[in-house]
């Protein structure tokens, strides 16, 4: 029996790292929330791997920290190892990656969402929309319970029509033997939302009592452990290693003879896979000349056994993995605790969404996580916030929220998703950056939380602190064009000890500091400051000042970018109605209704003569729009 | 596409005319233009709406590269509503080609895409609301007419060498990239030094291809053209018919031309670098053997030999002989002396042109002329060169994105020289691979994210 069961802002479906996000920023902005999940058991559940982070991937963390979300605070108070990556490197491309206690990151997540005021966490499967006058006005449960709305947001993650695959075994399911969500897919369908089938998959875990160690090399984190959040300030101090090892020429001989079992290779799977997350057979037979993979052991967290088998993902028969992980040098005698699986489920096409998340064709409904056709926890919490942000924007009259390429990765991530799609489950990598060197992970604050502050998700209290760091920076920049060091011969022996040529002449210290080999703390040595500056402004003075002409190169790239981003296309002309423009460019034109001159420039198949003529065309002034009725 | 930015192009038709004009719009144009004139007054300074007589003069080697007048014209009562400058410089397609060249060289200029300076005057308010779609058309029409020049010079060794250059940068991309997108990947670590090879082999075939890719070379230095033939056929004759101007010495005691001599021509529309040769025959005369020395490395290098036989003599055996050395070269035959008794075999003289044109003149009573000039015509253009214009433009452009990339390519080989991350000497590299891309039009970022998996065996 159908019933109501309350009128709220926003509502959200599903518990994942997406919907996280998405209730926590808009129950913090003020919107009555309610978050509907299948189980509160798996709230933030890892169903892959026990990791946050990684390169591009730890930088959305920092991010969404950096406009209030959660995800860095939870990882930093659950982590088991933390390691600064591309140390070696640039500072565009360093990132952290933890290790996770996978259970007390949940736990922790929970408690988070049942702290919020404004927010209700509630048990229900969501099986249809409430659509009104083409509005998404709430949603219907199994249990027939009626939630009503002025925004609905969407996070069903890999559950929709969800499909498990172990060799020859296949049965529908959830990731981890949840239940799946059929009918809401079905629905969605029903609703003229066009839908991809992708496939993942995980490896299997297996007890760390029985792994012989002393056949792996051990991988520690790093010596002092550095926090995502920029409001972390304390850090548990023991850290968990992780452990390598590699297959063997058994281990290929293995999955080369049972290769007609697979389902990738029997036809069985039908979804697109992601191609940097490949299974150890595809691996296999793709790069048959290379003798062996790495195989990384993570634990699961602090108490339990469990080791999760990266490098080792696979959909072969239960038994063929067996043999498979006994075949690896250090798990001759392991024993599996779960099989690894792939899994088939169903995503809405990206480019149907605006770059507010919201779908084009139902307002109201938004939709944010792996449904968006993503991978990866970080991606899905990414747009998670994002889409929170949107809803409640909207719920409020607001004017939307929407980072540019030049803002941050989550920007290039939903700039990509929405104007180009994907054919594949989508990974942020730092390859698909433009501006990598100004997307630092060093940097997220003073990219984006003076937005967080704008949108109510930062506290004044630590917009000042922000603010206070910003001051810190200038004056020390400022110090270092006017300070001016002369040689000596106390200098030429300090360089000398450092391996650095002696000072020819008497330069400014902002050009010493240019030198590689120079360093912040060198100049704060030979021309200290008046107060000593804190490590992270010494830090960004040391990466403005020394790559200054790179990162003038790409300022110099987004000023040009952002004369073309702010040319407004209003939202719904007529592209069939305009003289010129190639066919291929005026269905991908009306596919995409991108929103900026800059962002129709970026879809594949609108080339340059087309954005020119569609520049003219809007510039005159007298365009064509589609009728309302539609 | 950038708006407002400075913009450069020719803007009178290409080909013969005493006086060519090259254009800049946008907001740099009278600092650009004032950066390479050297004239009574600084460009920067003079009122606008003035005309100033100056010089041309490329900076870094202090050449002078023409003659010149300047308008200076400052926004917004302009064509653009935007500063724009116009340079009247001297007519033909090298000597412009130079000048439009030079202007290129300077930062923050860029070649002007087809109708974009309409386009701006349009977007700028300049032009009637009812000639929007007439722009349109514009653009769409000639941007067409780019791409078939464009495909059609995707087949020829330019754009097959540039794909490979890009394959060649893309796999080095890759493979940085892997190191910092999988940092704890098994993949060989990049280091500069690799990359110091890697790039150096780039930017040693960009170099090789800007001094040989013949569009180019053509347009630098016109199509280089050498005539040849026995003493006292008429070669000097037709250098000066063709130059109309004496410049080599015309007398009709065999040997009297002894030095090469370089002249520009056009010949409606071809530019031609004329190669005038001593008589090619042996001689003990050891000035003249200098000249002859020379011819035959003329010869060597030439683009179009212009094979000149007397047609009131016999073929001699020095004829065939020149004749297999011009075997498989671009030529025109021609057979001068028609105002005399005519003893040569013409079937012969078809049968070594082995299909070549065949002309018959009398430069002395200029008569055939006209079929000459009609021959070299028909040889250049017939050559997949459709349109003068489009020939200019997208081989201009060519250049200067090769340049550019060199350049970029150049920067990253100095970056990784003096120890900067990886990841910086990376920028310049994209950069550089973004660049060759224009070429045959495909930069697609997806290419790498391609090239990282197909290469790399990546995942967990």
């Amino acid at each position: 029996m159908a019933y109501q069961a309350g009128e709220f802002d926003v509502v959200v479906v599903g518990a994942g790292h997406a919907g996280i996000e998405a209730s926590l920023a808009a129950a913090r902005m003020g919107a009555k929330t309610v978050m509907l999940t299948m189980n509160p058991d798996m709230v933030g559940f890892m169903y892959c791997n026990p990791s946050i982070g990684g390169p591009a991937k730890g930088i959305v963390v920092r991010e969404i920290d950096a406009l209030g979300g959660e995800m860095a605070r939870a990882i930093d108070a659950t982590y088991i190892q933390m390691k600064m990556l591309n140390t070696s490197k640039g500072p565009a491309v360093r990132a952290l990656r933890a290790q996770a206690d996978k259970f007390e990151y949940q736990n922790r997540m929970k408690k988070a969402l049942e702290d919020e005021p404004n927010l209700l966490l509630r048990q229900a499967l969501v099986e249809h929309l409430l659509i009104e006058d083409g509005k998404c006005v709430g949603v219907v449960t199994n249990t027939g319970a009626e939630y009503r709305a002025k925004a609905v947001i969407v996070t069903t993650g890999t559950f929709m029509r969800g499909k498990i695959i172990i060799g020859e075994l296949s049965y529908e399911s959830g990731p981890n033997n949840q239940m799946p969500s059929v009918n809401l897919s079905k629905h969605l369908e029903e609703l003229g939302l066009e839908l991809a089938r992708f496939k993942t998959g995980t490896p299997p875990r297996i007890d760390g009592k029985t792994i012989d160690y002393s056949k792996t090399e051990i991988q520690p984190g790093d010596d002092v452990a550095l926090p995502f959040s920029y409001e972390t300030t304390e850090m548990i101090t023991e850290q968990i290693p992780c452990w390598l090892t590699y297959t063997s020429e058994r281990t290929h001989r293995i999955i080369d003879e049972n290769l007609h079992r697979s389902p990738m290779f029997s036809g069985m799977i039908k979804g697109t896979g992601p191609r940097y997350c490949p299974s150890i057979e595809d691996k296999v037979v793709r790069f048959n000349d290379k003798p062996r993979h790495q195989i990384f052991l993570e634990p699961e967290g602090r108490d339990t056994e469990e080791i999760y088998v990266q490098g080792l993902s696979t959909s072969l028969p239960e038994d063929v993995q067996h043999d498979m992980l006994r075949s690896i040098p250090g798990l001759e005698k392991a024993e599996m605790m779960r099989p690894g699986y792939a899994i088939e489920y169903d995503a809405v096409v990206p480019t149907q969404l605006w770059p507010t998340l919201e779908t084009k064709k139902i307002e109201g409904l938004f939709t944010a996580g792996q449904i968006n056709g993503t991978s990866g926890y970080e991606e899905a919490a990414g747009q998670g916030i994002m889409a929170g942000i949107n809803a409640t924007l909207k719920v409020q009259g607001k004017d939307p929220l929407i980072l540019s390429r030049s803002q941050g990765y989550i920007g290039v991530m939903i700039d990509d998703l929405v104007t180009k799609g994907t054919n594949e489950p989508y990974r942020l990598l730092t390859s698909r950056a433009e501006y990598r060197l100004l997307l630092r992970h060093d940097n997220a604050d003073l990219r984006l939380t003076d937005i967080g502050h704008e949108i109510g998700l930062i506290s004044e209290e630590r917009h000042a602190r922000l603010g206070a760091k910003k001051d810190e920076i200038a004056r020390e920049m400022k110090r270092l064009e006017k300070t001016i060091i002369k040689p000596s011969a106390e200098l030429t022996a300090r360089f000398e000890a450092l391996g650095m040529a002696p000072l020819k002449e008497a330069v400014q210290a902002a050009t010493l500091l240019k030198r590689p080999e120079a360093s912040y703390a060198l100049i704060a040595e030979v021309a200290p400051a008046p107060v000593a500056l804190s490590i992270e402004a010494a830090e960004q003075v040391e990466i403005q000042v020394k790559y200054a002409g790179y990162i003038d190169k790409q300022l110099d790239q987004v000023e040009r970018m952002m004369k073309m981003e702010q040319k407004r296309i209003p939202e719904r002309i007529d592209y069939d109605a305009i003289q010129g423009l190639a066919m291929e460019a005026k269905q991908k034109l009306n596919q995409v209704r991108p929103l900026s001159i800059g962002q129709a420039s970026r879809i594949s198949g609108v080339n340059p003569a087309d954005v020119s003529i569609l520049l003219v065309y809007i510039e005159q002034g007298q365009y064509a729009l589609i009728s309302e009725s539609e | 596409m950038m708006e407002f930015d400075t913009i450069a192009a020719i803007s009178t038709p290409m080909g013969e005319g005493a006086i060519a004009i090259v254009r800049l719009s946008g907001t740099q144009a009278v600092t650009i233009a004032d950066h390479v004139y050297r004239g009574a007054n600084r460009l920067i300074d003079v009122p606008t709406h003035t005309i100033h007589y100056g010089k041309l003069v490329d900076r870094e080697t202090d050449q002078v590269v023409d003659e010149v007048m300047v308008s200076v014209m400052r926004a917004p009562k302009t064509f653009t509503r935007e500063d724009v400058v116009e340079l009247n410089c001297h007519g033909g397609l090298v000597a412009v080609n130079r000048v439009l060249e030079l202007i290129l060289e300077q930062p923050g200029v860029r070649l002007a895409e087809p109708g974009e300076f309409t386009k701006r005057a349009f977007l700028n308010g300049r032009i009637d609301l009812s000639q929007a779609e007439a722009v349109m058309d514009l653009i769409r029409a000639k941007t067409d007419r780019a791409m078939t020049v464009a495909l059609g010079q995707m087949e020829g060794r330019l754009s097959r060498l540039v794909n490979e250059l890009r394959q060649q940068l893309l796999e080095t991309i890759a493979a940085v990239e892997v190191n910092i997108d999988y940092p704890e990947y098994d993949a060989e670590e990049m280091t500069q030094a690799i990359i110091r090879d890697k790039a150096g082999d780039v930017r040693r075939v960009l170099g090789e291809l800007l001094s040989t890719a013949r569009q180019g070379k053509i347009l630098r230095e016109g199509l280089s053209t050498a005539i040849i033939g026995r003493p006292n056929v008429g070669k000097s004759s037709l250098l000066n018919t063709l130059v109309q101007e004496a410049k080599a010495i015309v007398t009709d005691i065999a040997g009297t031309t002894r030095d090469t001599i370089e002249e520009y021509v056009n010949v409606r529309g071809v530019p031609l670098k004329l190669v005038d040769t001593a008589g090619i025959r042996e001689t003990e005369d050891i000035v003249e053997r200098i000249g002859v020395e020379k011819s035959r490395q003329a010869l060597k290098s030439a683009d179009l030999v212009l094979l000149v036989l007397n047609g009131n003599d016999e073929l001699t055996p020095e004829d065939e002989l020149l004749f297999d050395a011009i075997e498989g070269m671009n030529a025109i035959i021609i057979v001068n002396k028609s105002d005399l008794e005519q003893k040569v075999d013409l079937g012969r003289v078809r049968e070594r042109a082995d299909g070549r044109p065949v002309v018959t003149t009398s430069l002395l009573e200029e008569a055939g002329v006209n079929d000459l000039e009609q021959a070299i015509a028909a040889l250049f253009f017939e050559k997949g060169v459709e349109s003068k214009d489009m020939t200019y433009v997208s081989n201009a452009r060519h250049i200067q994105l090769i340049k550019q990339s060199s350049k970029m390519i150049e920067d990253a080989l100095d970056a990784a020289e003096n120890g900067m991350p990886i990841d910086m000497v990376q920028i310049d590299l994209r950069r550089a691979w973004d660049t060759l891309g224009e070429i045959n039009g495909d930069t697609v970022q997806e290419s790498l994210i391609d090239q990282l998996f197909s290469q790399f065996c990546l995942g967990k």
